[in-house]
């Protein structure tokens, strides 16, 4: 038997990929702020660093060393070749969802680590991530991680950005 | 229902078919209250107040409802393979339905007991017998799934199980065959029945952390027939209380040769006094051979092992261990009160409901009050442990449930209807129609130390004019009582899955907070897990080509597999990489002569495949996962084994090799 919640979000999936507009369910509101987001991720892309975008979650202040943590990256990249890899190219090409090259440089890690623990709320509020749902039109899947394996994907995603 | 049951009660049925009609209603509207459908009513997105595990029947399977809605929820296979989810198809799973017959992809199963601590249910775990090739099987309410399947030796036809103790110490199974024991001559004429025969019950201990089971001992009896059963509680733990039909030990057109004696009994076996005997080592180890099967939900696989001994108590060896009561007539139902005094058995082809106390029945056996002893074993005599008879109760009682009031609920097979009658002075005080022939009943938390009470559920045997037609074989179906106040009211009526019949109820939050969400992967320990896309892999052993291959929305790794010869076992093992509930995928192949998997998140399961002819197989997920499911697909090539294709496996870069050239 499905759950409730995720039948609905199995037919906004389906939906979502018949009719863009009602992509998010529930009222004309949602929508526009849905074709909001196109334009907030755009703007987002332009001051890349300075977005101070954190989405929704627990993760309110993470603080980031200017240096890479070699060890922390290395446990990173175990989480992504068992629970990310399958979607994620490190590349800037999309395969199921956008590929990981740049991605610390467009989005804070608070909105990143938000999303990696918390992608249902995230997709039904955020605006970015209503975007990107819009474009991939397969909602990320909640793959379980703990706060420290979103901290590990992140110093590993800096990684694949170039930080030493 | 026995078929033989249900012969003799059909006569029973056409003699008094005049009242029975004279009572039908002739709408529903003379049987339903105004306010049913407020009462049954959940609205969407609403949960039920009550989870409902009912036994399936021939189906062998377990469904659980929900409670007022009469929605069904799940069907849990046990005995049965189910090729919608895979089971018993699935490399992992076949070894559940192993027996020391083989692979049996069928039973018929009964009665469900749901664990119990201090005497009210726990939530932990739901069992169930199979009633033909004798088992007993544990089902995980964590994962909804069977996690244990244990087949019960010397014993045939395991109809008087799983009853189970107040802190599910033991869960008990009786034959309802009598057979040649395997250690004795068993190819003997059949009407040697009284000589050759022989009946035993077995305690399954419940291991009370991992629920695992184990058959703790054996009693060897006189070849009756057990039927039913239940463990005493409060003041009788301690004791089990078995009703026999058949103690004229017939071999033959039961129907009439064991209806012969005024009384049958109830049994009463001191499963305490049994324990002190094993203890003392006055068991006698008996060779037989078992299968016992558990599913490990770290390995996502099922193990088969054969067990060869089980101890047997005999109770010539063993005094004060075993009391017979008489009991009228042909009994089927045996039920004790929630205080435990009071034993209540239902004499099928008898006119009263007796109740037997349980006081008096210990003082009895303290004072020797015997009319005689059956096969050796004391019989006690009837008034001294009766506590009363339930007069005219109806005709064809079965079974008894409780509420936490006092009263108790009685199913009458051939007047159709519920009979409620107060336990202390058994004063009937209502009655109401069931359509038809109702067997069954559960009163939430019934059996127990605590019913949670408010509603009953009859289970009925034949449906007739209840619901469309449906060609020659109508649906069987629950109807729902509202027993809140002092008159019994039906609310809902709603078809099941087999025949149903014992079933027990239980409040939906005891289960529903431990609902199992997804496995973690990184704890699985399947022996052919693929840890991420990156180690999905296409392994050749000699003849054997095993695939690693994962699974997540919406592509399956690899996807496009060549090199696999005419003459291989392909052993597809699939890894579900989603850790999010409610996203199982499934994976078929064209021609398979199996089923589907349908792989739950971070769980592995393996199909096997011996291709027959050379060819290229589409794969794909059956189950739709995502907005590009549709998508989630792939070839596998089979070739000629003497043309040299090697292996070879990818997913997104097997592009056509010249493209430029095309444009």
């Amino acid at each position: 038997m499905k759950s409730i919640k995720n039948v609905t979000f199995k037919t906004m999936v389906v939906l979502s990929a018949i009719i863009t507009f009602y992509a998010c369910g529930n009222s004309e509101q949602k929508t526009t702020e849905a074709n909001d987001s196109k334009k907030v991720e755009k703007e987002a892309e332009e001051v890349q660093a300075a977005d101070e975008k954190k989405g929704v979650g627990k993760f309110t202040h993470v603080d980031i060393s200017p240096t890479l943590d070699k060890q922390m990256a290395d446990a990173g990249k175990k989480i992504y070749d068992v629970k990310c890899s399958a979607c994620h190219r490190l590349t800037d090409e999309k395969l199921v969802g956008p590929g990981w090259k740049d991605v610390t440089k467009k989005r804070t890690a608070e909105w990143i680590m938000n999303f990696a623990t918390n992608p249902d709320e995230m997709l039904d509020t955020d605006a970015i991530a209503q975007g990107l749902l819009e474009e991939c039109l397969v909602r990320m899947p909640n793959q379980g991680l703990t706060d420290d394996d979103a901290r590990h994907v992140y110093e590993f995603m800096r990684e694949n950005d170039g930080v030493k | 229902m026995r078929q033989s049951e249900l012969k003799t009660l059909s006569l029973l049925a056409i003699a008094f078919a005049t009242t029975v009609f004279s009572c039908k209603p002739k709408n529903v509207s003379t049987t339903t209250s105004g306010d049913a459908a407020e009462k049954v009513y959940v609205a969407p997105g609403k949960y039920d107040e009550f989870y409902n595990f009912v036994s399936g029947g021939f189906s062998g399977q377990m469904t659980v409802y929900g409670i007022p809605s009469g929605r069904l929820f799940k069907v849990i296979p046990v005995f049965s393979v189910d090729p919608e989810k895979g089971y018993g198809y699935s490399e992992e799973t076949k070894p559940m339905l192993n027996t020391s017959h083989g692979f049996v992809p069928w039973d018929d199963l009964h009665h469900i007991a749901l664990s119990e601590t201090d005497g009210i249910h726990d939530g932990r775990w739901a069992f169930a017998n199979g009633n033909n090739t004798p088992r007993l099987a544990r089902v995980d309410m964590k994962t909804f799934r069977t996690a244990e399947i244990l087949e019960i030796p010397n014993s045939a036809g395991n109809h008087s199980s799983p009853f189970i103790t107040e802190n599910s110490e033991y869960v008990i199974a009786g034959t309802r065959f009598a057979v040649p024991m395997p250690d004795t001559d068993t190819d003997v004429p059949i009407n040697t029945y009284k000589d050759n025969f022989k009946a035993t019950i077995s305690l399954i201990s419940v291991d009370k952390e991992s629920g695992k089971m184990n058959i703790a001992f054996q009693i060897l009896l006189p070849g009756v027939d057990f039927d039913l059963a239940r463990a005493g509680k409060g003041k009788s733990h301690g004791w089990f209380f078995v009703s026999c039909y058949n103690t004229e030990r017939a071999n033959t057109l039961l129907e009439v040769n064991s209806a012969k004696n005024d009384k049958d009994f109830i049994m009463a076996v001191n499963w305490k006094k049994a324990e002190e005997y094993v203890k003392a080592g006055k068991g006698i180890k008996k060779s037989v051979n078992y299968a016992h099967n558990t599913y490990d939900e770290h390995t996502h696989s099922a193990t088969s092992v054969m067990e060869k001994e089980v101890i047997m108590l005999d109770p010539k060896d063993c005094p004060d261990m075993i009391y017979f009561m008489p009991c009228p007539k042909n009994p089927h139902g045996c039920d004790t009160d929630p205080t435990g005094e009071y034993i209540v058995g239902s004499g099928k082809l008898a006119a009263v409901i007796p109740v037997f106390s349980f006081t008096k029945m210990l003082d009895a056996i303290d004072k020797k009050t015997f009319e005689g002893n059956y096969a050796g074993i004391p019989v006690l005599k009837y008034d001294a442990v009766l506590h009363g008879e339930v007069k005219k109760p109806g005709l064809g009682p079965l079974h008894t449930e409780f509420d936490a009031n006092g009263n108790a609920y009685t199913s009458m097979f051939v007047s159709s209807e519920v009979v409620k009658w107060r336990v202390s002075d058994l004063q009937v005080l209502d009655r109401v129609p069931t359509y038809y022939s109702v067997g069954h009943l559960s009163v939430p938390g019934g059996p127990t130390k605590k019913p949670w009470g408010k509603y009953l559920i009859a289970y009925n045997k034949i449906t007739k004019d209840r619901y469309l037609p449906t060609g020659p074989e109508l649906c069987q179906s629950a109807q729902l009582y509202d027993i809140s106040g002092d008159k019994m009211k039906m609310i809902l009526d709603f078809p099941t899955i087999g025949e149903p019949h014992y079933a027990e109820a239980i409040p939906a939050d005891m289960v529903s907070k431990n609902s199992v969400k997804f496995f973690k992967i990184e704890e699985s320990k399947h022996p052919y897990v693929t840890m991420g896309e990156k180690e999905a892999k296409v392994e050749r052993k000699g003849n054997e080509v095993h695939v690693y291959m994962t699974a997540i929305r919406s592509h399956l790794t690899p996807d496009n597999i060549e090199g696999v010869k005419l003459g291989d076992i392909v052993y597809f093992h699939v890894t579900n990489l989603e850790q999010d509930w409610d996203v199982p995928h499934g994976f078929a192949i064209k021609g398979a002569n199996n089923a589907e998997l349908l792989v739950m998140p971070g769980e592995t399961q393996t199909l096997a495949w011996k291709p027959e002819k050379v060819g290229v197989y589409p794969i794909y997920c059956t189950d739709f996962c995502s907005a590009l499911h549709q998508e989630m697909q792939g070839y596998i090539r089979i070739s000629a084994p003497n043309k040299n294709v090697p292996l070879q496996f990818s997913t997104g870069t097997n592009q056509p090799k010249f493209e430029e050239d095309k444009f």
